[in-house]
């Protein structure tokens, strides 16, 4: 369950990704649709921090330490959200750059969680 | 001039949200390691957190703005750049030193050269900025 919502939302991450640097290419600010997919994307994150705390507390445990499993999926779960915000604020391509950053750092944190669960 | 000068608009807020991950990848880490096994690798966890201060600092004067923090930023990025290009060179010839990686060990090779590239970018972007305000202040 876990491993197959990293693996979705690692890839969810990177079509963000590649989406919001199609805009910052074509000198785009974030909109409306950008935001829901920002939105579909912050939900799987959010998904994945409570399907984790649930099986650490059924008693499963993971590879490496608890502590640093729920510090990557606090920052999988704060990521997307975040660049979001930042790219309200920042209204040029400049803005939909960061969400794009945001979403490529985001997959990278979904490797990462995916090695801490595994290992 | 009433308002500070905005470092943070255009490509400054991309550099805001890379510096604000490095913050948090820095930070967390360090305060992990040097709070759990601080005596396998001191210097290296050490450095991290170090590297984690010079980077909330910078962010912090991005997000101020002015020509003071501006000056400072400069200042703190280049610090930053020797902080790795010194620490990349050192990890690469004494890896006895280091039983532990650092944010900064083999030149950010870690964190996919961020921190090398992270310091130059925001050098170019900095100066820059001061570039264009003289010109606004002379026209």
């Amino acid at each position: 369950m876990l491993v197959a919502l990293t693996v979705a939302t690692a890839v969810a991450a990177l079509l963000l990704a590649a989406w919001c640097g199609w805009a910052a290419w074509r000198d785009q600010p974030t909109k409306d649709w950008h935001f829901i997919g920002m939105g579909v994307v912050a939900l799987m994150a959010t998904a994945q921090l409570v399907v984790g705390i649930v099986q650490l507390a059924r008693g499963e445990r993971p590879g490496q330490d608890s502590v640093i499993f729920v510090a990557y999926l606090l920052g999988a779960f704060a990521c997307v959200p975040v660049a979001g915000f930042m790219s309200l604020a920042e209204r040029t391509r400049w803005g939909s750059l960061t969400v794009a950053a945001g979403g490529f750092v985001l997959a990278v944190l979904q490797v990462r969680l995916y090695d801490i669960w595994g290992a | 001039m009433t308002s500070r000068q905005k470092l943070i608009s255009g490509p400054g807020i991309l550099l805001v949200w890379l510096y604000g991950v490095m913050v948090v990848g820095a930070v967390s880490r360090s305060a992990y390691q040097i709070s759990t096994e601080f005596d396998r690798a001191p210097l290296a966890y050490s450095l991290s957190a170090l590297a984690g201060l010079v980077y909330g600092f910078i962010t912090y004067t991005l997000v101020r703005g002015g020509e003071r923090a501006r000056r400072a930023a400069v200042v703190c990025c280049a610090a930053e750049l020797l902080g790795v290009l010194v620490v990349g060179a050192w990890t690469l010839a004494d890896p006895g030193a280091f039983p532990d990686a650092t944010v900064w060990s083999d030149f950010g090779m870690g964190y996919l050269f961020i921190p090398v590239l992270l310091p130059v970018t925001a050098l170019y972007w900095l100066v820059r900025g001061r570039a264009a305000d003289r010109q606004a202040v002379a026209a």
